[in-house]
Parts: structure tokens; C-alpha cells; sequence
């Protein structure tokens, strides 16, 4: 049989060779094409995509206070610090992780109003309002401390509490996403 | 028992007529005279027991999903209603609910079982890993489950699960979003885990499909842990019908009077309160804790001060069963002449309960109430911290160390050279003998 016949006994690359990978490969191909649309729609829809800002007047929420919203499914805390609290997390200096002042924090002309995501950076639940060893928040799931910059200070979440995107619009309205 | 002949002959005209097209009655007849090990004991009726588990929680889930409602809005009062307004729904949502406490309570000692008299070992290592992906497969199902009712715990459970798959590093965040399908758990969320609920039991039945034929294939282990060589199947064997169908149905009895008295009387016994609450995004529980059979592995999670550690623990915890049958390196099956072995099995066994024990506990929380301790690294000795990392140590040195070394030091006691053998040599008359094989049977 000739060799380009495709002799099994034969070692040498053959165009039955050839046919087969080429098969396979376009079998493979063709799998992963139809495969992705069917992962990818599970990914955030238009309609979920579309709900990305919010505004919130904070003179609503009074000093000591702590106001929670939802944006994107989520709670956000907006806290309107003491000057007891400011006091004691400029004092603290870049704590956290990672270590950061609180002026890095906040927006200028309005150090007073935090704003940060309320999920634990562990694993997502919702901090208690001024518990904790550290004035701040205390996660009940697994025991994380924030201090009332909201940085991490002991407990097994990785990270501060994260500062969405936001800036003040108007006097005391903020945009937040 | 791969060589099992067909014994089957078709009577009638219309089985003859069928069975040279479709088999079907052969095949049904082949598997209920399959020659059965005729020692095995009660440990051996959990398959069966399992296998009406799965059934009740399909047909129950199914009957379900005909009146729940998978939308945030909606879930919640939704089985409300079944409870309130379907005609017995109260009725099939408990035995639902209790279902899966009761699968897991017979996986769990189905796999002791198979972890005491060896059935993981040559030739049955297939029959073990398909096991072992029903089981992971098994906690995924009972997961989606319990987020469907839209409680707080279903809505923190969900959140804290997803967030484990977030912990991966590069690519855990796009991860963790495509699985909620948004930024956060929601009604996309939801909907696709009522979706993907229904989906995996059938993909359960599926593995079990292969699971049992794995099992016929490589042929049923036993006490003794002896293989039965083919010369003695007569002796050493019964057909699987009638003899275990009764056994087993005795067993399925007994099994379904502890289910039916959970359901009927102590039906909220082993879920949270707090799932009547429900689900606040804004708002989590003050003590937030997973179902009863999720809980070693939870504790296991918790023990690992690092984020992404913990998460691997866990897995692995899981992952390491599936590489059992090449951990152990002793010949000999069943623990039942392994003397010191059965020894470290006992305090896995108490290891396992303890995890779960700790689980359920605050880790902070001391052992043993006002006994004076130190700070040792991140939390005080006496805590269920503390106490939860002795037990995963053991954990992982049951299957790392002690079954490796255990396997190649100890000196086994003599096995038997048959089933029948143990029996036998009681010292009784032949006659005796087999009647007391009979009652053990």
C-alpha cells in the first residue's frame, strides 16, 4: 500500500494523517464556538449593567449616624463621623491594608462623610455599626474589626473596606458609581 | 461478577417475542439474580437506602418546582404558600427539607463504611471516585437548594459560598460576577440556582447509573474483605433477589420511621430559624451558619487564617478522597484484621463529628468555660479556633501519614481465606455452621 494511502504501520505524517487532526481540530473548534455563548450568558445582563449610579443628598444623615444604601445589590454605608471619631482615625496615621490615612479615603471639604461598600472583604456579609475594638464596624461571620475609617485592623478580611467610585455633585449630594 | 452468565429464559410468547428485540427483562433479571457476598451486614443496606433518598428528593423537587417561584420578589412567599395553600405542601416541602438531612446523614455512613472494610481498594477504585463525585456533587445540589427559599440564610449563605470561588486569585473576580450574574447576589442569581437545582440530581442519577455498574462490574465487596474466586460463588454467594431486596427493604423501613419522625414531628429540628426571615441584602445575621452536613468542611474553612488557604483546606478536604485508594498501602481490605488501623479510624470518626461540633460554634468561644489560657499566634488555646486546627491536622494526617505508614508497619491479624471461612471454623457441626451463616447473612 502506498504510503500516502495511509498505511497504519507507517510512521511518517500522511494526508490520512492530516485529515484526521484537521477533523479534529475543527470538531474541537467548532465545540468551543458554540460552547461560549452559553457561558457568556451568564454574565451580567444589559438591564443589570444599567443600574450603575445613584445619588443620595448626605445631609440627610446626621452626625454619629450612619445611613445604609443599596447600590448594585449591595449596601453602602454612608457615615456621618463624630469629631471624637476623625480625631481618632487622623491620629492613627496610614493603618489597614493596605495602610492608608483616612485623608486618602474621604473627599476634600467633606472629611467628615465616609462612604464605603458594606461588605466585609472576607466573605460579603454586612459589618454591625459601631461595634468592634475599633470604633468602627464589627463583622459577625467571622469576626473581622474595622476601625471608623473603615480599614481593616484585626480579623481574617484582607482588605479595607473599599471606597466606591463617588464624587459630590451638588453642596451635599454624592453620586456614587 | 463481571462474568456473571445469564440465567434468564423467557416463558412466555410475548417475552420471547421481546426479548430478541429488547432485552429489557434479561437485563432487569440479570441484575436481581447478581450473586451477592452472603456476609454482608447491616452497614451494607445504605446504597439501597440512598438510592430511595435520591428518588424521594427528585420526585418531591419536582412536585415542588410545580408551585415555587423563582423570582426575589416572589421565592419567599411563594413557599409560604406551598406551606399554607397547596394541598399537602406543607407535607412535600418537608419531606424535601428533611430529605436532605436524611441523604446526608446515609452518604455519610455509607462512606465510613466503605473507608472501614477497605470497599475503595483493587479492584474498586472506579466505584469510589464516582462516589466521591456524588458526594461533591450531592453538597452543590443541597446548596442551590437552600438558597431557593430566599431566607437570610439562604441569601448569606449564598453570598459567603459565591465569595469562597471570589477568594481565587487573577481570576476570581470574574468568576465570582458570572456566576451571581451582576455585581452582587440578586434575582439573576437566583434564577439560574433554581435552574441549576433541577439540573444536577439528574446528573447524580447519572454517575449512580455508572456507579452501580462499576460496582457489578468489579463485584461487591464484604466484611471479610476477601475476593470470591470463581469456584466458590455458589458457596460463598446468594442471588441478589430474593435475599437483599428483603434485607435492604428492612432497612429502608426502619430508615424511613426516623424520617417520617423528623418530618412529623420535629420537622424545623435541623434547619435555622433565621431562614423564616426573609433575605435582607442589607442586613446579615448575627450568627450565620451552614446546614448540619456542611459544617466539618466549614469548620475546616474557617480554621486557615488566610482567605484563599482556607478555601484550598476546604476543597482538599474533599479532593483528598478522591486519591484515597492510592493513600493506603496495606493489602489487607477490611479494617476488620487491622488492628491498629481500626484504632485510627475510630478517632477519624470522632475527629469528623468533632469538626462538625466546632462549626456550628463561634471560634472565639472558649473549649472549656473559665479555664485560664494564652494567646497563641491569633487567638487564645482554649477556643474552638484552636481546638477546629487540631482536629483538621488530624484530618489530613489520617490520609497523608497515618495510612501510608499504618499500611506498611502494622501487622495485620490472619484474614480468612474465604467468606464462609470465619463461619466454619466456629468449631460447630457443618450443618450448624450453615444455618448460623444463614441468620448472619
Amino acid at each position: 500500500m502506498a504510503a500516502d494511502q495511509g498505511d497504519p504501520n507507517d510512521k511518517d505524517p500522511n494526508r490520512r494523517d492530516f485529515i484526521h487532526i484537521a477533523a479534529g481540530a475543527a470538531a474541537v473548534g467548532a465545540g468551543v464556538m458554540a460552547a461560549w455563548p452559553l457561558v457568556n450568558q451568564m454574565n451580567p445582563a444589559a438591564d443589570t449593567l444599567a443600574l450603575s449610579t445613584i445619588e443620595f443628598d448626605t445631609s440627610k444623615v446626621l452626625e454619629g449616624m450612619q445611613v445604609v444604601i443599596k447600590w448594585q445589590g449591595k449596601p453602602v454605608f454612608v457615615r456621618n463621623r463624630t469629631a471624637a471619631e476623625l480625631q481618632r482615625v487622623r491620629a492613627e496615621g496610614a493603618v489597614g491594608s493596605p495602610a492608608e490615612p483616612d485623608s486618602a479615603r474621604t473627599k476634600a471639604g467633606h472629611e467628615a462623610i465616609l462612604v464605603v461598600i458594606g461588605s466585609c472583604t472576607h466573605l460579603g456579609c454586612v459589618p454591625t455599626f459601631n461595634a468592634g475594638d475599633f470604633g468602627g464596624w464589627f463583622c459577625p461571620c467571622h469576626g473581622s474589626h474595622y476601625d471608623a475609617s473603615g480599614r481593616i485592623r484585626k480579623g481574617p478580611a484582607p482588605l479595607n473596606l473599599v471606597v466606591p467610585d463617588y464624587e459630590f455633585t451638588a453642596g451635599s449630594t454624592v453620586r456614587i458609581g | 461478577m463481571s462474568d456473571h452468565e445469564s440465567t434468564y429464559v423467557p416463558k412466555t410468547g410475548i417475552e420471547r417475542w421481546l426479548d430478541s428485540r429488547l432485552p429489557i427483562v434479561r437485563f432487569g433479571a440479570d441484575y436481581m439474580s447478581l450473586p451477592t457476598p452472603r456476609n454482608l451486614n447491616y452497614w451494607w443496606t445504605f446504597g439501597a437506602i440512598l438510592m430511595v433518598c435520591l428518588i424521594t428528593q427528585i420526585v418531591t423537587g419536582v412536585v415542588l418546582a410545580m408551585h415555587y417561584t423563582p423570582n426575589v420578589a416572589m421565592a419567599f412567599d411563594s413557599v409560604e404558600r406551598i406551606m399554607r395553600d397547596v394541598p399537602g405542601g406543607w407535607l412535600i416541602r418537608y419531606v424535601h427539607a428533611n430529605g436532605a438531612s436524611m441523604f446526608f446523614i446515609a452518604v455519610y455512613i455509607h462512606m465510613l463504611r466503605g473507608l472501614y472494610y477497605g470497599s475503595y481498594k483493587a479492584p474498586r477504585e472506579i466505584i469510589w471516585i464516582l462516589g466521591c463525585l456524588i458526594f461533591f456533587l450531592m453538597i452543590a445540589t443541597a446548596f442551590l437548594g437552600y438558597v431557593l427559599p430566599w431566607g437570610q440564610m439562604s441569601f448569606w449563605g449564598a453570598e459567603v459560598i459565591t465569595n469562597l470561588i471570589g477568594a481565587i486569585p487573577m481570576v476570581g473576580e470574574p468568576i465570582l460576577i458570572w456566576l451571581r450574574g451582576g455585581p452582587a447576589i440578586d434575582n439573576a442569581t437566583l434564577n439560574r440556582f433554581f435552574s441549576l437545582h433541577y439540573l444536577l440530581p439528574f446528573v447524580i442519577l447519572g454517575v449512580v447509573v455508572l456507579h452501580l455498574w462499576a460496582l457489578h462490574t468489579a463485584g461487591q465487596n464484604n466484611p471479610v474483605g476477601v475476593l470470591i474466586p470463581k469456584e466458590r460463588t455458589a458457596k460463598d454467594t446468594l442471588p441478589f433477589h430474593p435475599y437483599y431486596t428483603v434485607k435492604d427493604g428492612v432497612a429502608i423501613i426502619l430508615f424511613m420511621m426516623m424520617f417520617a419522625f423528623f418530618v412529623f414531628f420535629m420537622p424545623n429540628a435541623l434547619g435555622h430559624a433565621d431562614n423564616y426571615i426573609p433575605a435582607n441584602p442589607l442586613q446579615t445575621p448575627a450568627h450565620i451558619v451552614p446546614e448540619w452536613y456542611m459544617l466539618p468542611f466549614y469548620a475546616i474553612l474557617r480554621a486557615i487564617p488566610d482567605k484563599f488557604g482556607g478555601v484550598v483546606a476546604m476543597f482538599a478536604a474533599i479532593g483528598i478522597l478522591f486519591v484515597l485508594p492510592w493513600l493506603d498501602t496495606s493489602k489487607v481490605r477490611s479494617m476488620r484484621y487491622r488492628p491498629t488501623m481500626k484504632i485510627f479510624f475510630v478517632i477519624f470518626v470522632l475527629v469528623g463529628m468533632g469538626l462538625g461540633w466546632c462549626g456550628a460554634q463561634l471560634p472565639d468561644a472558649p473549649v472549656v468555660p473559665g479555664m485560664a489560657s494564652f494567646v497563641l499566634l491569633d487567638g487564645e488555646l482554649n477556643s474552638y479556633l484552636w481546638l477546629t486546627r487540631l482536629f483538621t491536622a488530624y484530618y489530613f494526617a489520617f490520609f497523608l501519614f497515618i495510612m501510608p505508614i499504618v499500611g506498611l508497619r502494622e501487622t495485620p491479624l490472619p484474614v480468612p481465606a474465604s467468606v464462609s471461612e470465619p463461619v466454619l471454623s466456629g468449631g460447630a457441626t457443618p450443618a450448624a455452621a450453615v444455618a448460623q451463616a444463614e441468620k448472619k447473612g
